[in-house]
């Protein structure tokens, strides 16, 4: 009999009075009877609504009924036929959106937790002793993927398991993209990328890092220098500003910049050197998981007062549902309904307060979403010391701009076929660098799917 | 790892490095700039690149000591080695293909990254002109460099203790007024001498290019730290530049913009010069 309880087994948390002064992980993870006792919630229907949520397809039931057994391993090995980051994906998918939204179980009550379980397995695995990775046989053919991200590593992965010798080329010190400069270390531990990562070096992948290709190399070098075809994965890149008054001041910066100076440049820690801002009373201006991110990051590096400032209601926050409930537990205070007009200054050219205007929603705009408004004459002042960006960015021109024969549309997102290849034959891209700002399980089906059509691209040659 | 192949100490605070990077060298051109990062605790800063040898497959960095990472650098000794080094970053700088006349100014350890500019316009055959100031006598650095690359070349010291006494502004306002005919004036340095050399080309409408250095992390269009007004727009001089239109930048607001992090960083060399 399956379990019919309406709700998830909980998942043991850090108190959030203590976690909300520490970098260390969120949530603890389930325990054997833990996932055991969840997994016997799946209802392993016929028609697997979950698989089809899911941009890697992974046999989620199948996975599932594994853990059920107590085959750890088997489960893994289902995951990780399809989905290259599973400890990843368990922590950060936006999974009500995917797999866990279309449960059957989701009906009446909560759906099968998933992500947890997908986590747990993963967790398990890579803890105890290493599973051998079996080099697969070369077929001597190589390959290159720009970007170290979600979709470059994803795809140099599948393309080494199908025998591509891949050479990833990676514009930071260290391989992960925003695995490493942009999730905190509290939502994603940084010793889980880089397991991810040598995994893939165990397959034989080969990661240059400090490589700025269309820069240091151009991809026609790249293409001189022997490989089949490329891939670009170079992510998302210029942050958003609102082009408002006061973003010029000192204690404005965007997520991106304050996120990396935490994150990959571990900021946080004493013995490291580069420096972040101080904060007292912080406004971290977007709803997003970046916002949450970064607002949580702030929060832990002692400020006061973080405030979420977001021009839509809650139903319309972007972030992951967890990440507003865990924002709100560590005591981040939500202004819901308002929007900054303009940022003020000190006489030292600090930021010394933000003015905001409260919204109101109007009708449905073209995303759907009720259409903010502003109430005339609501301005007021908060008094913030802090002003983070997070409303987005725009790809980041590097490729784009020094290759001949690869189009961009007017945001600059660069233009794929229904394969992913460029508008340039061999050269394919997915990921941030095609579809804006997005997901990282998204980014990571985009590298799947083109290192298919990679393949399929070469064999035909 | 990249290994120092020489080291050169300029004067008390500064020192020229050459670095092993064969990939930067052969693509590095004047006005670039390169991000290195001495180990894992380090800063990725960001050092424009003095010079490059692409049959050696090195690069020339050339830097004055003001905070831990320079002062760690500094330390370091010919065959040491360090983590990181990435480039060549940014636009190289853009010198009209008809220019015939052009003034290359230089202000202290601006200088090392003037140089390859006057290097590349003095061998293309283009009258260059170098004024490269100085606060007094013991820091001027590339005398005899910029002499075998400029068809005229001005040593300004604040003092007078060497060459010409005076700011760089003073003698170039000079040289205008004498006649001396520029099509364009490229200016590096402390961010109060560019401003100050853009108030006297502005006066007679020289084309006035800059080279900036604000506060960077990735360098490679991903951060938005190193964002400047130009024009009234906002600018990354990671992907955008570092090179300017000198008359369009907002210099106050970059020099405010300087400053966030300098408590941290005078902190941070107290405590390492303690230890």
């Amino acid at each position: 009999m399956p379990n019919m309880s309406l709700n998830k087994v909980p998942m043991p948390e850090q108190d959030p009075k203590v976690r909300a002064r520490n970098f260390e992980e969120v949530t603890l993870g389930y325990t054997e009877d833990m996932a055991v006792e969840e997994a016997e919630r799946c209802l392993n229907c016929k028609n697997k609504p979950c698989v089809n949520g899911c941009p890697v397809g992974v046999r989620i039931p199948e996975f599932i009924s594994r853990v059920k057994e107590r085959d750890f391993y088997g489960a893994y090995e289902i995951i990780k036929s399809t989905n290259g980051l599973p400890a990843v994906c368990g922590r950060v998918c936006p999974q009500e959106n995917q797999c866990e939204g279309k449960c059957v179980r989701g009906i009446k009550g909560e759906p099968v937790a998933i992500g947890r379980l997908e986590r747990f397995v993963a967790d398990y695995v890579m803890s105890g002793k290493a599973v051998p990775a079996s080099k697969p046989q070369s077929n001597g053919k190589k390959v290159a993927v720009i970007g170290a991200g979600p979709a470059g590593l994803t795809c140099a992965g599948d393309l080494a398991r199908m025998g591509y010798k891949v050479t990833i080329f990676e514009a930071f010190h260290v391989a992960g993209g925003v695995l490493m400069y942009g999730i905190p270390e509290f939502r994603l531990p940084k010793s889980i990328v880089s397991q991810e990562v040598n995994a893939l070096k165990e397959l034989g992948v080969e990661i240059m890092t400090n490589m700025v290709i269309g820069k240091v190399l151009s991809l026609d070098d790249i293409i001189d220098m022997g490989y089949e075809a490329a891939f670009i994965g170079s992510g998302a890149g210029l942050p958003n500003f609102m082009g408002i008054e006061g973003e010029s001041l000192i204690g404005v910066c965007s997520a991106n910049e304050y996120l990396t100076r935490i994150n990959l440049m571990k900021g946080y820690l004493d013995e490291y050197d580069t420096p972040v801002i101080k904060s007292k009373n912080v406004a971290v201006v977007g709803g997003g998981n970046v916002a949450m991110d970064a607002a949580r990051s702030a929060m832990r590096m002692g400020a006061e007062h973080v405030y979420i400032v977001y021009r839509r209601s809650e139903d319309e926050l972007p972030a992951r549902k967890e990440e507003v409930h865990h924002a709100k537990e560590e005591g981040i205070e939500f202004m819901l309904l308002n929007n900054p007009v303009k940022i003020n200054g000190d006489e030292n050219g600090r930021v010394s307060s933000m003015q905001c205007i409260k919204m109101q929603l109007g009708e449905p705009d073209e995303s759907g979403r009720r259409r903010p408004e502003e109430v005339p004459g609501s301005e007021f002042d908060l008094e913030v010391d802090t002003v983070i960006m997070s409303i987005g960015t725009s790809p980041n021109p590097l490729i784009r701009t020094t290759t001949k024969g690869i189009e961009a549309n007017r945001r600059g997102c660069l233009v794929v076929n229904e394969d992913m290849m460029t508008t340039r034959e061999g050269i394919y891209a997915g990921g941030d660098a095609v579809t804006g700002a997005a997901t990282v399980i998204l980014a990571m089906g985009a590298g799947k799917q083109a290192a298919e059509s990679i393949h399929k691209y070469i064999s035909s040659k | 790892m990249f290994k120092i192949v020489t080291k050169r100490v300029l004067n008390e605070a500064v020192v020229l490095m050459e670095i092993e990077a064969p990939f930067i060298a052969k693509k590095a051109q004047p006005g670039q700039f390169i991000i290195f990062r001495i180990d894992e605790h380090g800063e990725r800063v960001p050092l424009t690149i003095a010079d490059f040898d692409r049959e050696k497959g090195t690069v020339t960095i050339i830097y004055q000591i003001v905070g831990k990472s320079t002062e760690q650098l500094s330390k370091l000794n010919e065959g040491d080695a360090i983590l990181d080094f990435v480039g060549p970053l940014g636009v190289p700088t853009h010198i009209e293909e008809n220019a015939k006349s052009v003034c290359v100014v230089g202000g202290g350890v601006g200088c090392a990254i003037a140089y390859p500019q006057a290097k590349a316009l003095f061998g293309r055959g283009i009258d260059t002109t170098v004024i490269a100031g100085f606060r007094n006598k013991d820091i001027v650095i590339l005398e005899d460099e910029f002499k075998a690359a400029s068809t005229n070349l001005i040593i300004t010291t604040d003092d007078g203790s060497y060459g010409k006494q005076g700011f760089v502004t003073t003698a170039l306002d000079e040289l205008i007024q004498g006649g001396k005919k520029f099509d364009e004036v490229i200016a590096i340095g402390p961010v109060p001498m560019m401003k100050f050399v853009c108030d006297v080309t502005k006066k007679y409408g020289i084309k006035t290019t800059v080279s900036l250095n604000p506060i960077m992390i990735d360098g490679t269009g991903m951060c938005g730290g190193c964002r400047v007004t130009v024009g009234g727009e906002t600018k990354y001089a990671c992907v955008d530049g570092p090179d300017f239109d000198g008359h369009a930048v907002n210099f106050d607001e970059l020099m405010k913009r300087n400053s966030t992090y300098r408590e941290h960083e005078q902190n941070c060399r107290m405590l390492n010069q303690a230890k």
